[in-house]
């Protein structure tokens, strides 16, 4: 009986998704093919296409991205290796938002209380979100296989692929349902979710980056690592699936036994009773708190982001101790110094990513609060448009800098102490990594800029956030034109550690974020409140 | 006396649908008054409008003298306002947001919110997530009652509330008022309305069917009598002002305007009067006149009259 309602639930899941879920498969699914076709133009032959595999495997920076190839003479080889570890992290995440939202955002919404009251089991909502997840995984794998096919590779090789990116999916779905008991905000399951996401991501990089004799078996601990470790196109080892598999279904064990246990809208820790007044609430003492636990749990995150990447920074240098032709492209890049140095930009860089999707996160807070109707209370207070937002913007704008700098102080304080040089190490590194704000400003000032002139398309932020990260990971192996990879700010950034910081188009960036974030202010006066 | 809150004419319109058409609400210094209509007539979107949530598109309306889009800020700090639906941010406690609505509204009273925690019975230590409607409703009415404004809005503030609390909540009102406050009270609860209000605006498709005192507002509705006769007289239908004659053995009813009773009754009279009584009508009667006949929908002014 625990399953009553489960088909209406997979229905109305599906109607509600109708346009994101097959945007997601479709560019999920599509982006290998996509990338199959430019790299069989910019790499014709065998040779070429060695020598660009062993240039990625070589430099820590971009083994650390891409892992290795397993197949480097292959096109579909040379796919796997670029799709591999960023599209299964993707796949994770539409897998981790997708079920949270459909079980316990449901849950905190009151909906599924609405829908309990009817004939729906207990465990229907988890059991529809998780075929939900399971079809458009299964999708993703088909529109992979499918694409490459018709690019004319070796269809075995291109099933492989798809099934690792859809097993790697339904590992992350399992991993969120398990969150999704333990916590009662839909935001906060989220959050962890995708920190775990984001936790597996640097750990199979480490492992991939590090040297001869390091620490491989890190690749092996993270489900991201998995799927490449099928090796698609290569001689793949079907086996890995069922170790995936396996991972899934214990999981999704774990959550289900949670969910029968608990209460319905409860989570598993349980709430305190708390302060009797608010003699120092006010608006911006309300921002903080409503932002606080988001701020802390990103920077705790970053720091320890920052310590794993400081530690192991000295050691990625040592990656190929092979052939000598390939010692001598070292020699060209730069050295070691510049070799790690180019690993820290390249790690930094994505730092930055992440702290841009914190900052629109935070900055669409503002959106959560008119739709849920709590802005009413405040502005039917004394509190001005302007000034409601400033306490949240704050925290968007500023409040991004404070988890980069966590990055950048641990990731330097470490490494120099690695390498002897703390003085000097910790103060460059951290510059580093705070250059990387002018362009999270900028995708903040997108967000603010649409609540305020346009707020029913505040979610199109998240799109900014996608494009800097496919134009950054994929843009030259798309083969995209310098002038549509401009329009990421972060390819504006100067390359720091290691690269010449420029002035000029920093300033204009920043210029750019306060012209966006001005007009959402401006917009947001003259706008009805919905 | 001060007008403390005047619209006239307003317009606002939501893209295609026009929620308020023209419509006229005017409370003065010291009143409680009741604003009524059926659901989307407009109330919230007038209220939301008084508060500078949303621009009119058209028409005049000022509160507490002032633009209430321009001046929001200044005007928040003279009034107190109860939403419909309450939610609250479900980190925080119950005493938290009491303090921050006095905060960012006209300040609190410290003894008088501790008395209103204890008469809503209301626990401010519990996280604003663990409440029921009913007890998020009490936050903001505590909120509101304990706060210094002149001017208090509450939109449909008791939909959650027990009887009981609902009795404490029409106290609170009442002693509002006591003190020449304002209040500006949207209603479905029509018995809440007659025992609260003096004066009653009631609206429908945004636009305002009537407005003024309770009292004049019955001489617009129509008295019920019910008389034994020893005959009954012919033509009673046929004389202005008489409606619904309905005749069961001796007994007579009907319905008959303002003023138009004392033909009717001389009638009666001259066929042999053995008992008459007679009621004015009830608010409930009123509101649904005037929903139903401004209805242009024959068939649902006969359901509400029969």
């Amino acid at each position: 009986m625990n399953y009553v309602g489960t088909w209406p639930l997979v229905r109305l899941a599906l109607r509600r998704d109708r346009i994101s879920l097959p945007l997601w498969v479709l560019i999920l699914g599509g982006i290998p093919s996509a990338l199959a076709g430019s790299l069989t133009k910019l790499y014709p032959t065998v040779q070429s296409r060695i020598d660009y595999a062993s240039g990625l495997e070589s430099n820590p920076a971009t083994a650390a991205l891409y892992g290795h190839a397993f197949s480097p003479d292959t096109i579909g080889g040379l796919t796997a290796m670029r799709i591999g570890a960023i599209g299964a992290t993707l796949t994770g995440l539409m897998n981790i938002l997708l079920i949270i939202r459909h079980t316990r955002a449901e849950e905190q919404a009151g909906r599924r209380e609405l829908l309990g009251a009817g004939a729906v089991g207990r465990q229907a909502p988890l059991a529809a979100a998780f075929v939900i997840a399971v079809i458009a995984d299964l999708l993703i794998a088909l529109v992979c296989t499918l694409g490459l096919k018709a690019r004319d590779q070796d269809p075995t090789g291109a099933l492989a692929l798809g099934l690792g990116l859809a097993l790697c999916g339904l590992v992350f779905a399992a991993i969120a349902a398990v969150v999704a008991q333990l916590t009662t905000s839909s935001r906060s399951a989220n959050g962890i979710s995708i920190a775990l996401l984001g936790g597996f991501f640097i750990l199979r990089g480490l492992g991939d980056a590090s040297g001869d004799g390091g620490a491989h078996w890190l690749s092996w601990i993270s489900p991201i690592g998995w799927g490449q470790q099928l090796r698609p196109f290569a001689t793949e080892r079907w086996w890995v699936l069922l170790v995936m598999l396996a991972a899934a279904v214990v999981l999704a064990l774990v959550a289900w036994t949670l969910s029968a246990r608990r209460d319905m809208g409860a989570g598993l820790l349980a709430d305190r009773p708390g302060s009797a007044t608010g003699e120092r609430m006010g608006t911006f003492a309300l921002a903080w708190r409503l932002q606080r636990g988001s701020l802390l749990g990103w920077t705790f995150g970053f720091a320890v982001v920052g310590v794993v990447i400081g530690s192991a920074a000295k050691d990625v240098g040592k990656v190929v101790n092979g052939s000598a032709k390939v010692q001598e492209a070292l020699e060209k890049m730069g050295g070691r110094t510049a070799l790690v140095d180019a690993f820290l930009a390249a790690m930094i860089a994505l730092l930055g990513l992440a702290a841009a999707a914190y900052a629109v996160s935070s900055a669409l807070r503002l959106r959560a609060e008119e739709n849920d109707h709590r802005i009413e209370p405040l502005l039917a207070g004394s509190v001005t448009r302007g000034g409601w937002m400033a306490g949240h913007l704050a925290f968007a704008f500023i409040g991004a800098a404070v988890p980069l700098a966590a990055a950048g102080l641990t990731m330097g304080l470490v490494h120099g102490a690695r390498v002897g040089d703390v003085g000097g190490q910790a103060g460059r590194i951290l510059g580093a990594a705070l250059v990387q704000l002018p362009a999270v400003w900028v995708l903040a000032g997108i967000a603010v800029a649409l609540f305020g002139l346009a707020p029913r398309l505040v979610a199109v932020s998240w799109a900014g956030v996608g494009l800097a990260l496919l134009f950054g990971q994929f843009g030259s192996a798309l083969d995209l034109s310098q002038g549509v990879r401009d329009i990421s700010p972060f390819t504006h950034l100067p390359r720091l550690p290691g690269g010449e910081f420029q002035a000029l188009p920093v300033t204009v960036l920043v210029v750019i974020a306060i012209v966006l974030a001005a007009a959402g202010l401006v917009g947001f006066r003259r706008r009805d409140v919905s | 006396m001060t007008t403390m809150v005047a619209a006239q004419g307003l317009i606002k319109s939501f893209g295609r649908t026009r929620a308020l058409d023209g419509l006229n609400l005017n409370v003065e210094a010291g009143q409680v008054h009741g604003f009524l209509g059926p659901n989307g007539a407009g109330k919230s979107t007038t209220i939301r409008v008084l508060l500078g949530l949303l621009r009119a598109d058209g028409g005049s309306v000022s509160l507490l003298g002032g633009d209430p889009w321009k001046d929001a800020t200044e005007l928040h700090r003279r009034i107190a306002y109860v939403p419909g639906d309450v939610t609250l941010w479900p980190q925080l406690t119950g005493g938290e947001v009491i303090d921050l609505l006095g905060r960012l509204g006209s300040g609190l009273d410290p003894d008088r919110r501790k008395a209103l925690l204890e008469r809503y019975e209301l626990d401010p230590t519990k996280k604003a997530r663990t409440y029921s409607k009913g007890n998020r409703q009490k936050v903001a009415l505590v909120a509101a009652f304990a706060s210094k404004a002149e001017v208090l809005i509450l939109d449909e503030p008791t939909s959650g509330l027990d009887p009981l609390m609902e009795e404490v909540f029409r106290q609170c009102v009442a002693e509002v008022a006591a003190e020449g406050r304002t209040v500006l009270l949207s209603s479905h609860i029509l018995s809440e309305v007659e025992a609260l209000c003096e004066q009653v605006t009631i609206i429908r498709s945004g636009r305002t069917v009537e407005s003024g005192a309770l009292s004049s507002l019955r001489h617009l509705g129509r008295t019920t009598v019910v008389a034994e006769v020893d005959a009954v007289p012919d033509g009673l239908g046929a004389l202005p002002g008489v409606h619904d004659v309905t005749v069961e053995g001796n007994t007579v009813r009907f319905q008959a305007d303002n003023g138009k009773l004392s033909d009717a009754v001389g009638r009666l009279a001259a066929a042999g009067l053995r008992s008459l009584s007679s009621t004015a009508p009830t608010l409930e009667e009123l509101f649904l006149r005037y929903y139903s006949t401004a209805q242009d929908r024959p068939e649902s002014k006969q359901a509400v009259r029969s």
